[in-house]
């Protein structure tokens, strides 16, 4: 509905919240009085600040004093009666893990989450968006938003993917070409060959990465593949209904005539795979490339790097797989791949958090989780664990952290740590070979 | 919330491209579930050398900016993290408006709902500013500079609205809305 302003107000379909900044939203709900207009369509997850230990009790926090936040996000969500994800619990994990997983996330859904990497979940069609905790208040109680329109951008990929590239090589890719503010607050919308070929997790990779190039938020258009990831999943549709949203779910595409604010074109075999070796996710080069001639001397201080050095010299201290953008069961396979049969190198710390208790059994049940721990990895219980820093169990200050994260901001992963982003691939060669290694370069 | 018309203040230089959430409050300051107590550890990766030392080569700690209630920044300021707990360190300090090339998109609309205005000016006329601004929100200008702002946004700040009292005076036409869309819809509910 138009309103006056300018503004639009749009009906909201659902809203996920975590305990880092739900538990305020829901707290001041349940202060003021007021209630969720439909708390069946509001859910909570634990997964910021809980333990990754894998026999956590139920408020056990990572962080020194984190448990409030477990303790007053359990609580508000009862009173509220809202849905809630309990850190015991085995749907447990990264909100925009579990959301697809559930079958939450739908094509032609709004869902909004008092959480950046919302824009992840645009993978499945669905238009989502990261808003803060105030308009998280706002959708539960009201049952909409009041948005501005976003301008919008379409990114192609045209052609197919090099062989070893990952949806995390193109998204950084992308974000070195057009820059840290580059998607200048469009929707965009990811389309071409490379996308369409793309499983669902790998889109959610792509799509996890948008709000780094200040994008509103990232789609992709549904399509079979995207159909038959939602089929039989827990809060699908079933039957008719089922029948009925896939009608509707198959118009959602752009027509050919449509015009975009912004048009680009990526070439596929263009997208090698990319590491940053900065402290913005747009400073970023080809796995085989060099540290470039910059002005930022603080992002080269901070890192302890070179300009016209090789990315691949750096030695690392520390491996981290995990977090929403790369820490679902085909990132694990693909890493797990790569590892086995070898070891960590001395000296480094190597970490995976799977994204959820659902990717983490099934894991087990592969056996992957005995090729981490054979190779010398942690294997955590699930949450955002290491992605970022709130006090508790981290990396030393200055070590050389790769991790398959989505920010390299400046103590992001601790005071004075150093991270390097890349796919879960390039971090378990990398932490194979004790510094900054192609996957195609590790032994068989 | 506090109305924004016009304000007049010492305006403090940030002047990096990308400054983030994570910087503006870090993680580890948030500490408990509030919107307040955040002032203390706003910046503080910056601010301190240790244990609350300030820093004196960081900009708020110099005596020409203390007091300080504007903040001037390069292209897009308050990237990263939804954290509202950003915009709430940056009130709680004193803050009453961002001046920088561009803004993070969540943190702009967390800003407009905290009654805090973020300008967009260009890198030259950001660099024209002296030590003490003057905001007139209604004008739309910051000294002889002359910015755009949403409608809806700038209406928001100029009366201090709450956005949700605002929205529940639509409650019939929402009402009848969903009404019709699980119609529309069934699947979706």
């Amino acid at each position: 509905m138009p309103l006056e302003s300018g503004e639009d107000l749009i009906a909201i379909d659902r809203v996920f919240l975590h305990e880092r900044t739900g538990s305020v939203a829901l707290e001041s709900i349940v202060q003021s009085g007021r209630k969720p207009r439909a708390p069946k369509t509001v859910f909570v997850t634990m997964d910021h600040i809980v333990s990754n230990k894998a026999d956590r009790r139920k408020d056990d926090a990572r962080t020194p004093g984190g448990d409030v936040f477990i303790t007053a996000t359990r609580e508000a969500a009862k009173t509220t009666g809202i849905n809630l994800i309990d850190v015991l619990d085995a749907d447990q994990g990264i909100v925009h893990v579990i959301s697809p997983e559930l079958g939450i996330a739908q094509p032609g859904l709004t869902l909004v989450c008092p959480d950046s990497h919302t824009c992840s979940q645009g993978a499945l069609g669905a238009l989502a968006w990261g808003i803060g905790s105030t308009d998280a208040e706002h959708a539960i109680v009201t049952g909409t938003l009041r948005v501005k329109k976003p301008p919008q951008m379409r990114i192609t990929v045209k052609g197919e993917l090099n062989s070893g590239v990952t949806a995390k090589d193109l998204a950084l890719h992308i974000i070195k070409t057009y820059g840290a503010a580059g998607a200048k607050r469009c929707a965009v919308e990811y389309a071409g060959d490379a996308v369409e070929a793309m499983s669902i997790e790998q889109r959610l990779t792509l799509c996890n990465m948008a709000v780094e190039f200040a994008a509103f938020t990232a789609i992709i258009a549904p399509d079979a593949t995207t159909l038959s990831y939602l089929n039989d999943k827990r809060y699908a549709p079933k039957g008719e209904m089922w029948d009925a949203g896939v009608r509707h779910w198959t118009t959602l595409k752009t027509e050919s005539e449509a015009q975009f604010d912004f048009d680009y074109v990526i070439e596929a075999k263009d997208v090698k795979p990319t590491v940053t070796w900065g402290t913005s996710p747009a400073q970023a080069v080809a796995i085989d490339g060099f540290i470039p001639e910059t002005t930022d001397v603080k992002a080269l201080a901070y890192m302890d790097v070179e300009s016209g050095k090789a990315l691949s010299d750096l030695k690392i201290g520390g491996a981290f797989i995990g977090s929403c953008t790369n820490s679902r069961i085909t990132d694990l396979r693909a890493a797990a791949k790569i590892l086995d049969g070898h070891k960590v190198a001395e000296g480094v710390t190597a970490i995976c958090v799977p994204g959820s208790m659902t990717v983490r059994r099934e894991a087990e049940a592969e056996g992957l989780d005995i090729i981490f721990k054979a190779a010398g990895f942690e294997w955590g219980a699930a949450g955002c664990a290491f992605c970022f820093y709130a006090g508790g169990e981290t990396f030393a200050p200055g070590t050389r952290v790769i991790s398959s994260t989505n920010r390299n901001f400046e103590g992001r992963q601790g005071p004075g740590v150093r991270t390097h982003l890349a796919s879960p691939t390039v971090v378990a060669a990398s932490a194979i070979a004790g510094k900054i290694t192609d996957p195609s370069e590790v032994s068989k | 919330m506090i109305p924004f018309t016009t304000h007049i203040g010492t305006a403090a230089p940030l002047m990096r491209d990308n400054i983030d959430t994570d910087q503006i409050i870090p993680s580890r300051e948030m500490t408990s579930v509030s919107k307040t107590g955040l002032a203390d550890g706003m910046f503080a990766g910056q601010r301190y050398i240790q244990d609350r030392i300030e820093n004196p080569d960081f900009v708020l700690n110099q005596e020409l900016y203390r007091g300080a209630t504007i903040l001037l920044s390069g292209k897009n300021f308050g990237c990263g993290s939804s954290r509202e707990h950003a915009v709430w360190a940056l009130k709680e300090y004193g803050f009453r408006a961002v001046i920088a090339e561009s803004f993070g998109e969540i943190f702009y609309n967390n800003c407009v709902r905290n009654g805090i205005l973020c300008v967009s000016l260009q890198a030259s006329e950001i660099a024209k500013l002296g030590v003490i601004v003057s905001i007139d929100l209604p004008a739309q200008t910051v000294d002889e500079h002359v910015f755009s702002m949403p409608l809806g946004d700038k209406k928001m700040l100029v009366e201090g609205l709450d956005g949700i009292g605002l929205t529940m005076q639509n409650e019939a036409e929402i009402l009848a809305y969903f009404e019709q869309d699980k119609i529309t819809r069934p699947w979706a509910y």
